[in-house]
């Protein structure tokens, strides 16, 4: 299986990456070998296996966690905002979206 | 005082033989002596510590604390309130958590110093530290050399004495392998037995919490203090938390021991099977009987990590957008400019390589072929362990198919380092618990660690174990180099 450069810009840009001309050769390469070592998967019957998700969710406790709908705390708008590169008062600013 | 075992501090500290700030002066000043050649630490707060331990000499007049005084160094992907949890990462290079991961709150309550940041790579994606956006951290016996990662600056912190213990995070093996890199002792635990709320998510199908120590009693220690149930995780597990020290008591003779034959194949470095051929044939001198068994899979995992792993990265990174917190592009265009040069400039090149494997495991016509069949594949490495545990009750392999390697020896070569870490990855798909413990040293004097893999929620069956063999066959060390 190849990946041609096309489809990897596509998927960078579904990842909201942007990849120089540069690099994007040995970009190219190494993304090959990557899927072409992980293509030995498709030898593996599949047919009747279940995809295993949350791994230790076995016997004991085979069944979703619930908890009673009770209002918690929560961080403070003030405290959510100290990281923020662009805060404003009570948001985020970003660039212009419209 | 030395810093290598957390019992010992504990004690003195309850006892009044020696106070919390003294412990942590001690903890200061060798961090301050050895890390410049080491690179284990990324931040530390000197007053801050002194003043967290001036509190606990308060408080240990009142009642004893169960790691009181003790240093905790803790990875840089664990949040922290008083120090910046940077990831490894450009993206969170100033980045300074809202809260504390449940772990941090659970160590301060039981009087724990935590006495810093540690080094990883990016995100916690790499074997070697390399990935680290500052730099690696050095090997103490080899300074040449990789400490192993992505864990790398927990296990030398611990190694080179400037904490007894540390935390770690473990995708696919990011504490063991540096712990036998290191001559430490490190546990990837139960998926779910420790709280992950807190710890910056890779991949959140394999992410546990890890601790490192020199020596199993502390890890049991430790691992009393942190593990349970916290409503703040839902994926924590609801199984009751064991006495990990009375469990150690327990004998070890008669236990049944696997030899998974597919983890001495190809690829393994003569030097390091035959270290750990001996190490086998002392642990069934403890009375403990050896049986081959087969793991059918195993030649599937690192495929099978590479597609799961990175998948959920892809998903779970998607919130490094510029917005929120974190690196922001400068002067961007439009909004989807600064997402994009956001995560470009943010973002190291092996992060934004699982980015992408990710994305195209996950895009549409794609997802069953890939994810989908990954997930399914992971069921038959699982199904793999729960046959060999009717059997036996832990398996004993190397941890990695060769001692530390020279740091840029790999990083040309993505692949070869994945490659890297095929006797670690299985235990992540597989959601059981595992440790490296010291087996031995190398003629060039590289550390090489056992690894010993038990079922889901036997941590104590490998504490019992760990702490049986390294009490008859300690490792005698060669000198640091630092």
């Amino acid at each position: 299986m190849s990946i041609t450069r096309a489809e990897v810009l596509k998927i960078a840009d579904l990842a909201k990456l942007h990849f120089k001309e540069d690099e994007l050769d040995a970009f190219l390469t190494h993304f090959q070998h990557i899927l072409e070592y992980v293509e030995q998967l498709k030898e593996v019957n599949v047919d009747d296996v279940p995809p295993t998700s949350h791994v230790s969710l076995t016997a004991d406790f085979e069944k979703h966690i619930f908890r009673e709908d009770e209002v918690g705390s929560s961080l403070p708008v003030d405290a959510s905002l100290t990281n923020a590169p662009d805060p404003g008062s009570g948001h985020f600013r970003v660039p212009k979206v419209l | 005082m030395n810093l290598m075992d957390a019992h010992q501090i504990k004690n003195a500290v309850n006892s009044g033989k020696i106070t919390a700030r003294e412990v942590a002066e001690t903890a200061l000043r060798r961090i301050e002596a050895v890390d410049g050649k080491l690179s284990a630490f990324l931040s530390r707060d000197r007053e801050r510590v002194l003043t967290r331990a001036e509190e606990i000499d308060r408080t240990i007049r009142e009642h004893a604390l169960p790691l009181a005084g003790v240093p905790v160094a803790v990875k840089d992907n664990i949040c922290t309130l008083d120090l910046r949890t940077t990831c490894g990462s450009k993206m969170l290079e100033n980045y300074t958590s809202p809260y504390n991961a449940t772990v941090v709150d659970r160590l301060e309550h039981a009087g724990a110093l935590v006495i810093g940041k540690t080094n990883c790579d990016e995100f916690a994606m790499g074997s070697s530290t390399e990935n680290s956006a500052f730099g690696p951290t050095r090997n103490p016996y080899a300074l040449e050399r990789v400490s192993g990662g992505s864990s790398g600056g927990s296990a030398v912190a611990v190694a080179a004495e400037m904490a007894p213990l540390a935390l770690g995070s473990e995708t696919g093996g990011s504490v063991r392998q540096p712990a036998s890199f290191c001559s430490v002792v490190g546990l990837k635990p139960t998926y779910g037995r420790i709280s992950r709320y807190g710890l910056v998510a890779f991949a959140s199908s394999l992410d546990c919490i890890a601790p490192v120590a020199n020596n199993p009693k502390d890890i049991a220690l430790l691992l009393s203090q942190i593990a349970g149930r916290d409503a703040h995780d839902s994926t924590s597990a609801p199984v009751a938390v064991p006495d990990y020290l009375a469990e150690m008591n327990k004998p070890v003779r008669g236990m049944r021991l696997g030899i998974p034959k597919e983890f001495f194949g190809e690829g393994l470095d003569p030097e390091v099977r035959s270290i750990i051929e001996t190490g086998i044939r002392n642990a069934a001198s403890l009375g403990c009987e050896l049986m081959d068994v087969s793991l059918p899979h195993t030649q599937y995992a690192i495929a099978d990590y590479y597609i799961i792993a990175p998948a959920e990265a892809s998903s779970n990174l998607a919130r490094y957008d510029g917005v929120r917190y974190g690196f922001r592009a400068q002067s961007p265009a439009d909004l989807q400019d600064m997402y994009k040069r956001t995560r470009s400039e943010g973002f190291g090149p092996e992060v934004k390589r699982r980015i992408m494997v990710g994305t195209y495991a996950l895009s549409s016509g794609y997802y069953e072929a890939y994810y989908g069949r990954a997930m399914r594949v992971r069921t038959l490495i699982k199904r793999d362990y729960d046959q060999a545990f009717e059997r036996v009750d832990a398996l004993l392999s190397p941890v990695s198919p060769t001692p530390a390697f020279k740091i840029g020896e790999k990083v040309s070569d993505p692949l070869s380092m994945y490659l890297s870490d095929i006797y670690t990855v299985t235990a992540n798909l597989a959601g059981i618990p595992a440790m490296s413990v010291p087996c031995g040293f190398t003629g060039e004097g590289l550390p090489v660690g056992l690894q010993i893999l038990a079922n889901q929620f036997e941590e104590g069956t490998l504490l019992r174990l760990a702490d049986a063999y390294m009490a008859a066959f300690p490792v005698s060390k060669p000198p640091l180099k630092i």
